[in-house]
């Protein structure tokens, strides 16, 4: 569901875009409309606690098992038509149920990861915007913990604004947007966005997600509040109005949500570090605004409209306000902007084959297959027919279902060439050192960036960095006095590795073990490059190691987007990548022990010469002069012979 | 140390330990300091120090000498990373050994020396056999036994009981003091550190030289010594320098034999007689004068065994017992000398038993005084 989603922020700059997408939408939502329409929740649902949504899903997992049980007992009773019993029980399933059930799919698991995928959310696509509007983007994260189990989101960006029209769709209606056609290298990928977002905190906390947006220094800014229909997937403006904001544009959102907060892995921190690593052409601010151990109202009134750095606290908050990180951007250069590409045919399913068949333009497979698809040359296009036994005249909207998996088979027989590669943008290896240095304290840097390649018709590209904290050195993200605040922690030679995955620039948090980066990770041999390695286990030692896919579709594992699936290829790039990083790692590794060695000799020999000087001086009454010229020559003539191999 | 001539030159068998002045003690310690110094300043090369191996595998023994005598296997010290700290703590040693020892006219124990250096810092010795070693190390390298460095061993030198009158002197006044040795009731007189001052009047016929302290005793009990006209001498064990030093020069003075009278077991032939007699591997580079090449082997020797009829009271060699005197057999150049010793320990291999002083005591508790001694003294079976 969520990988045909795509939220277009980015495109609302643009009136006629957004209009075309639209129409472009009408497809997507049918397939929650085939089930019959059944109001089983009520759409409504503001101002209920989670106690109230728990007895809801209970309430909603008792109707399944009486339909489970009813079906099991029409036999017994009496010879009623099992189709017309059934049918009473078949009903529409709506967007909050689907969504109660399979939060887990969204990343709404738990509490936490609920907070982490919401503050994910409104980040890309405040960064996809920002980046195809060509703005450098500023992001501003705020979290404020306005109960026990209850945070207020505020994510603001200086990104395009979103056209008043656009406001309620892109934030409040569900499966609006989408990439179906159009392959191109973004962050979207992730999630369904962030009307989920803005629904899991409608569901839980009934609180209505509030939107401010501003398109121009000339403009008002537009001031929403939204619920979404649940029923009907609509958005219902709660409020509407036009507000003044002194930021020239930009959109602010904020949701209230059920939420937990917890420092360390996995936590919002870590998430931004991670996300100020891989775009260096950010700058985060960030501040997390709990409450005290005691349970106080909501420091800030809600819905207020403020640029972070002159927000008032309240005078009776008991948490003093908390002082903002700030994660500043280590370049002014905004990612290349990647090209869209059209799919390529090694790279299609069946199933999406059928459907550009379907919706096709083109008068005849042959123009279809050279349209629709890069790198299907018109020679390619007859061979292919000719292997599937179509004549290349027929319409596409004609061939069958038979035929159509005919073409498909005819597809993947036929050589083509590649797709082209030029349609991914890569961090960049300097890039990728920015990052690292803005925020990983280290003794050691570099990045490798390799070719691009290509896995099932699909271009990507494996960027990599690693960074390496000297021992004993101050580690891991010290960098400001308010790094305390941060994920990552200091490091030692008896931990793993602190692994960084990334796709399209997107950290990857949860389900490290299942990802191909990691199996790659693991599967390269350390102790060749000079660090321990447990059996089957990531590398120890005090490293950084940061791994980046891009492509234009990034195979994850499962619709949660937290691990990529293990192509060859991908681990084939990957390997290369981390063994390339592994011997130059290496060099540095041994060049330092041998430097290390060299100064324990050169310490050891310093703190016995002056015994062996003053000796001879209290023997022979030498002057301090002397003695220091014993001092001298001694060390320069073992530091010749014991420094110098 | 480089390049120094030997202190002494082959001195006759008996001959006293040159008398170094404290300042000629002094001006070695310069020369050596000179020497390393001049390596570094002038030759610009890494200093070295040299001084004689000390191990058996370092001495020869030669019957006319009559001691283990250094064949001129030396050590280099080579300054390096890993000699460092060791030549520091040398060069160190040398400093406080002529600053504070010599030129003050003071004393120091070995573990006096230990504790001194506690206040170099990190050139500090962690564990007292360090300093120990490195006094044995300097001794060698200048050629000039301890005692006149000013370092005063720990433990004392023997006892003595018999018809002795030593004639010592006053430490402050230097007056003369006579120390009848056959008049200390139930007590014995202790050898002093330094004997090399001492002058000896006496009409025993001979010297015995008992290994434990508990038949020193009942000897003095029963004053063996008068019924045999000897001085006995009880040496706790390995004999000290300072008691191998008084017993040879009491031996030379009045011309007295010497008999040894000791368990017999590896360590009582190997290690008590041999060093006895002839020095140790450890001291090569001073066994000249702390040796004591008139002794003779009493026993108890592994043929007493059968002729006293003592098989009863033996105990089984132990596996260090048998390693030991394997190893003497392979290596001691004194054992390797005497056909006699060796077919003696090879007998108590074979036997695979060794006897204390004490098992005597099976025939009655004088029997050793009685019967034992008295039937050696005159069929004199003595091993060399």
């Amino acid at each position: 569901m969520s990988r045909t989603v795509q939220k277009h922020v980015k495109k609302a700059g643009k009136k006629t875009a957004a209009g075309k997408k639209g129409r472009e939408e009408k497809p997507k939502a049918a397939p929650a409309a085939l089930v019959k329409p059944v109001a089983a929740v009520s759409g409504r649902r503001k101002g209920k606690d989670d106690e109230k949504r728990r007895s809801e899903t209970a309430a909603t997992k008792t109707a399944a098992a009486e339909a489970a049980a009813a079906e099991a007992a029409p036999a017994a009773e009496e010879p009623q038509n099992a189709a017309e019993v059934m049918a009473k029980k078949q009903r529409e399933i709506s967007v909050s149920e689907f969504f109660l059930k399979n939060r887990h799919l969204l990343g709404f698991d738990n509490a936490r990861k609920a907070l982490l995928t919401t503050v994910k959310e409104a980040v890309d696509n405040s960064l996809d915007a920002c980046e195809e509007a060509g703005i450098l983007p500023e992001v501003i994260v705020e979290l404020i913990q306005v109960a026990e189990n209850r945070f207020r989101v505020v994510i603001t960006d200086n990104g395009p604004g979103i056209v008043k029209a656009q406001i309620p769709k892109v934030f409040a209606k569900l499966l609006y947007g989408s990439k179906f056609h159009r392959l191109r290298m973004s962050r979207g990928q992730q999630g369904i966005g962030i009307s989920a977002a803005g629904m899991y905190g409608q569901l839980t906390t009934g609180v209505s997600t509030k939107i401010t947006s501003k398109i121009g220094p000339k403009k008002k800014a537009h001031y929403y509040e939204l619920q979404i229909d649940t029923r009907k997937n609509e958005p219902h403006i709660v409020k509407d109005n036009e507000v003044n904001w002194d930021q020239h544009h930009g959109t602010r959102v904020e949701i209230e949500l059920e939420a937990t907060y917890q420092r360390g892995r996995q936590s919002v921190d870590e998430y931004i570090q991670a996300c100020a690593i891989a775009n260096p052409h950010v700058t985060f601010r960030y501040r997390l605004w709990l409450l005290p151990k005691e349970e106080k109202p909501a420091p800030v009134a809600e819905g207020q409209v403020a640029a972070p750095e002159t927000r008032n606290p309240k005078p009776e908050t008991p948490n003093p306000e908390p002082d903002w990180i700030v994660f500043e951007r280590g370049t002014k250069l905004l990612p290349f902007q990647p090209k869209e590409i059209k799919p390529h045919p090694h790279g299609i399913e069946l199933g999406m084959l059928m459907q550009l068949l379907k919706n096709s333009r083109a008068r005849n497979v042959r123009s279809f297959l050279h349209t629709e698809f890069s790198r299907v040359s018109d020679r390619a296009a007859v061979e292919i027919c000719q292997r599937a036994g179509l004549e290349p005249t027929s319409r596409p909207s004609n061939v069958a279902f038979r035929e159509s998996e005919n073409l498909y088979k005819a597809i993947a027989e036929t050589k083509l060439m590649n797709p082209p590669l030029d349609c991914i943008s890569p961090i960049g290896e300097e890039q990728i050192l920015a990052g690292l240095k803005k925020e990983v304290q280290a003794s050691y840097y570099d990045a490798v960036t390799r070719a691009p390649s290509v896995y099932r018709g699909n271009p990507f590209q494996i960027e990599l960095g690693i960074a390496y904290t000297t021992p004993g050195q101050p580690k891991g993200t010290e960098r400001k006095a308010s790094s305390a605040e941060r994920g990552g922690e200091g490091q030692t030679a008896e931990e793993p590795i602190r692994l960084l995955r990334f796709a399209n620039r997107v950290p990857l948090l949860y389900q490290q073990g299942a990802c191909s980066i990691s199996k790659a990770v693991v599967g390269v041999d350390w102790k060749n490059y000079g660090l321990s390695q447990p059996r089957g286990q990531l590398p120890m030692g005090p490293l950084t190691l940061f791994v980046h896919m891009a492509s234009v579709w990034v195979p994850f594992t499962s619709e949660s987007k937290e691990a990529i699936a293990s192509y060859d290829e991908i681990i084939r790039e990957l390997t290369l990548g981390l063994q390339e990083l592994g011997r130059r790692l290496s060099v540095f590794l041994s060049r330092r022990r041998r430097d290390l060695e060299a100064q324990r000799k050169r310490d050891y020999i310093q703190l016995y010469l002056p015994h062996l000087a003053l000796g001879l001086k209290q023997i022979l009454s030498l002057n301090d002069k002397e003695e220091h010229k014993i001092i001298t020559k001694l060390k320069t003539m073992l530091e010749r012979t014991h420094l110098q191999t | 140390m480089k390049k120094t001539k030997p202190v002494d030159t082959q001195p006759a068998a008996g001959a006293a330990p040159r008398v170094i002045s404290k300042k000629d003690a002094a001006k070695r310690i310069d020369e050596v300091a000179v020497e390393v110094h001049t390596d570094i300043i002038r030759k610009s090369r890494k200093p070295e120090m040299r001084f004689p191996i000390r191990s058996l595998s370092n001495v020869k023994y030669d019957p006319k000498k009559g001691y283990f005598e250094m064949i001129g296997k030396e050590a280099t010290r080579t300054l390096t990373y890993n000699t460092v700290k060791t030549f520091a703590q040398s060069v160190r040693l040398l400093a406080t050994t002529k600053n504070d020892l010599l030129l003050k006219d003071d004393i120091a124990g070995k573990r006096e020396v230990y504790y001194n250096a506690k206040s170099w810092g990190e050139c500090r010795f962690d564990e007292q056999p360090e300093s120990d070693s490195l006094l044995d190390d300097m001794e060698a390298m200048l050629g000039v036994n301890r005692e006149q460095l000013g370092y005063i061993p720990e433990e004392r030198g023997g006892e003595v009981t018999g018809p002795l009158m030593v004639i010592d002197r006053d430490p402050a006044t230097h007056e003369e003091i006579r120390i009848n040795c056959a008049k200390l009731g139930t007590g014995a007189w202790s050898i002093p550190s330094q004997v090399e001052h001492l002058k000896f009047e006496t009409k025993a016929k001979f010297v015995l030289a008992v290994e434990t302290s508990s038949l020193f005793q009942r000897l003095v009990h029963h004053r063996y010594y008068e019924t045999a006209h000897c001085i006995l001498i009880s040496m706790s064990g390995v004999p000290t320098r300072a008691c191998r030093r008084f017993i040879r020069r009491l031996a030379d003075d009045q011309g007295l034999p010497v008999l040894a009278f000791t368990d017999g077991d590896p360590y009582g032939y190997g290690n008590i007689y041999r060093t006895l007699k002839v020095g140790s591997g450890q001291s090569a580079h001073i066994n000249r004068f702390f040796c004591v090449p008139q002794v003779h082997y009493l026993g108890v020797t592994p043929q007493d065994i059968i002729d006293y009829d003592l098989e009863d009271a033996t105990h089984p060699l132990e596996d260090v017992d048998i390693k030991r005197a394997q190893d003497a057999l392979k290596n001691d150049p004194f054992i390797r000398h005497y056909p006699e010793w060796q077919k003696a320990i090879e007998q108590m291999l074979k036997m695979g038993v060794r006897i204390e002083q004490q098992a005597f005591a099976k025939h009655g508790l004088n029997y050793v005084l009685e019967k034992y001694l008295p039937d050696k003294l005159k069929k004199k079976t003595f091993l060399p």
